[in-house]
């Protein structure tokens, strides 16, 4: 090709268009010159995916080396939705972190919360003293989250795959868990619920009987899914031998939760290292010797069924709790009021407002140096983990003995599991890669904290 | 007072200024990481309580000594046989055992074999890696860094926690990726948060901040951050600014 028809730019093609003349650099033959350097010239080339995409989980951003439709490499870049909650942590005193911690993983509230509560409970050494009711609400809540978060784990993977009914379900259904959040903690999202030292607020009125309905509705309904999704044979076609991950890989990698249970292990917290009383439920730890997406799928939808066994025997508990404590006894500790809805919105409770401001001196000092101040924890550290609907969330605490945490830092599944896009993908097809990511089930507020 | 501690490591005999002791008896030495003074977060000439000329020595849970209870005995001991050495002369500086957790406290050019033994001895076999955080302590001198290691061990149903503590001027790890894959990106974090910078590291780059980013955020002396928030005629400082509790 001779470069007199390029005009002045000996380097660079042009051609007019309807919107002027366009330069290029490609053109003469250079096609040629490399190809017989490199014979995938043409058919290699990188693709930035995110962080803005509808498939990718939030502001994960993919950085995919494609031949045609295969993945040759595969890298996740991540960082968009850090908000320096760990830092923020450590300016605000023990009791208020948790309105912090709440907000990492935005799936899974419930497990946030608790998973700090118990840290700071034990780094007190007061595990032992929370009140039975206390604990009974949290695995009962934790319970109903798991629900919500594998509910919107299937919806958006399902969804990424293009099957919006399996979406529409999904997110119909997470919004009878959402109703009873706001039921019992008076907040859809980032309730603040469980805290150091038991939870916010007792049952509500009517507030089994709403649980009770929930139950009973999602056992009509969560087959539904089942019926939609197990043998359908796109689905399966999708979903089959996608993301497969062994088990020596997710042990490598660090990956928990439903990736390693679909190995055929059958590690779960709540029966190999149990909190919150979980060792004394019914329950079953569900396994399946299919480690890919298929399998994942499975357990969630079978784990969900586990989780409204374990909410029945709650409610039953929770009824011969009735007027028992629900914070402990240790007024050191306690946050001084409980919460109720008011005229005007949820808030401290109207008699206890009555107490501190008409009655007694000393009860309001006691309140403001505890809400204000906060109370002290003996320095030391502590890690404490929970089983969370993506694996094992775990949380280490650094006391100097202060008002404030020195240092709180949170191992949330989803960045270890993250990490196993790579492992995962490569070498399969572009369109597999949003199947397995979403297999795993990532959630950026917790992976970039 | 002039024998305030100003951090490093001071002898159990010694008692806090208040009086009071505040070292276990069968501690061997403590770990001082800050110093209090005052109480009421009031300082200079407004406090008129006398409490501000209160000083008070922060320290972390001591150093135990055998036997250290349990399962953790049989850890140290197959430790000490696969390393060949004693707990306290080489690898291992010292062990503590508090609140029902075991802490090795390891030096850092040994802490891959550590690792590597931990993972591999089958009577050990601590086959997952939670994660590594770091912590700042800039009281303690010679030890600003620690990087904090949590290992699960499935087999045993066993956890154990590995702290390598470095020098600010000299914040170098031996990077355990080569043991534990997953230790990769929990190893960027922490330089990314601490600047502690492991050594044999793949690609140790920022992971949640910007490429472009100066500092370390999660040290003690990087501020918060933060602006002065108005609101019907007063003033709200930012978080870091307001008056906290010593």
């Amino acid at each position: 090709m001779s470069t007199t028809d390029t005009g002045t730019d000996p380097y660079a093609q042009s051609q007019d268009t309807t919107s002027g003349p366009v330069f290029t650099v490609t053109g003469q033959d250079w096609d040629e010159v490399v190809a017989g350097v490199d014979p995938d010239a043409s058919e290699r080339i990188v693709v930035n995916m995110g962080p803005q995409h509808p498939s990718t989980h939030g502001v994960l951003r993919l950085i995919l080396e494609i031949e045609g439709e295969s993945v040759t490499e595969a890298r996740c870049g991540i960082g968009y939705l850090h908000t320096g909650i760990e830092k923020n942590m450590e300016y605000r005193n023990w009791t208020q972190g948790v309105t912090f911690c709440t907000r990492m993983d935005y799936l899974s509230p419930m497990y946030n919360e608790a998973v700090y509560a118990l840290g700071v409970e034990k780094l007190l050494g007061i595990t032992d003293q929370i009140p039975e009711k206390a604990d009974v609400l949290r695995v009962m809540m934790m319970e109903v989250n798991r629900i919500s978060s594998h509910l919107v784990a299937i919806a958006t993977g399902g969804m990424e795959i293009g099957a919006l009914t399996v979406m529409t379900v999904g997110f119909r259904e997470r919004e009878l868990c959402l109703d009873l959040f706001e039921l019992f903690s008076g907040l859809r999202m980032n309730s603040a619920y469980i805290r150091p030292g038991g939870v916010s607020q007792d049952v509500p009125e009517g507030g089994l009987d709403a649980v009770d309905r929930f139950v009973s509705l999602m056992r009509k309904r969560l087959p539904e899914l089942a019926a939609l999704c197990n043998q359908n044979p796109i689905f399966k076609g999708r979903l089959k031998d996608v993301g497969y991950l062994d088990l020596a890989g997710c042990l490598a990698l660090g990956v928990t939760g439903p990736a390693l249970r679909s190995t055929g292990y059958d590690w779960d917290l709540r029966k190999k290292q149990p909190y919150c009383g979980y060792e004394t439920y019914d329950f079953d730890v569900i396994t399946r010797d299919e480690p890919d997406a298929y399998g994942r799928f499975r357990i969630r939808l079978d784990e969900m069924d586990e989780s409204l066994r374990i909410i029945e025997q709650c409610v039953t508990r929770l009824r011969a709790l009735e007027g028992a404590p629900v914070m402990v006894a240790d007024k050191k500790i306690a946050w001084p009021s409980q919460l109720a809805i008011g005229p005007d919105g949820q808030g401290n409770s109207l008699e206890h407002i009555r107490h501190i401001m008409g009655e007694s001196m000393e009860a309001l000092i006691h309140h403001f140096k505890l809400v204000t101040e906060g109370f002290r924890v003996p320095a030391g550290q502590v890690y404490t983990s929970v089983e969370s609907p993506r694996g094992e969330l775990a949380c280490h605490l650094v006391s100097d003995g202060g008002t404030r945490p020195y240092r709180a830092h949170f191992r949330d599944p989803s960045f270890s599991n993250l990490q196993a896009t790579a492992a995962m993908s490569e070498g399969g097809m572009l369109a597999d890669v949003i199947v397995a990511i979403a297999s795993i089930d990532p959630v950026m507020g917790g992976v970039d904290r | 007072m002039s024998d305030v501690p100003t951090g490093g490591t001071q002898e159990p005999s010694s008692t806090a200024v208040g009086g009071e002791e505040v070292v276990p008896s069968e501690a061997r030495t403590l770990e001082v990481v800050e110093v209090r003074e005052g109480m009421f977060g009031v300082h200079g000439t407004g406090d008129t309580s006398g409490y501000g000329g209160l000083q008070r020595p922060v320290a972390m849970p001591a150093a135990s000594r055998r036997p250290f209870g349990g399962w953790y005995d049989d850890v140290a001991d197959q430790l000490e046989r696969l390393l060949g050495e004693e707990i306290g002369s080489g690898a291992i500086e010292s062990v503590v055992a508090d609140r029902d957790e075991l802490t090795l406290h390891v030096r850092r050019e040994r802490i891959r074999e550590v690792c590597q033994h931990l993972r591999d001895d089958p009577a050990l076999r601590f086959e997952l890696c939670s994660g590594i955080s770091g912590v700042h302590f800039p009281h303690e001198i010679g030890r600003e860094f620690h990087a904090v290691y949590h290992l699960l061990s499935m087999t045993h149903n066993r956890r154990i926690r590995l702290e390598v503590a470095v020098p600010d001027s000299d914040p170098h790890i031996e990077s355990v990726v080569s043991v534990y894959p997953t230790a990769d990106w929990h190893e960027r974090e922490t330089w990314d948060f601490f600047g502690i910078v492991f050594d044999g590291h793949p690609a140790l780059t920022r992971i949640l901040m910007p490429d472009d980013w100066p500092g370390h955020p999660q040290r003690k002396d990087y501020p918060l951050g933060g602006i002065p928030v108005e609101y019907k005629g007063a003033t709200v400082p930012p978080p870091d600014e307001r008056r906290s509790y010593s």
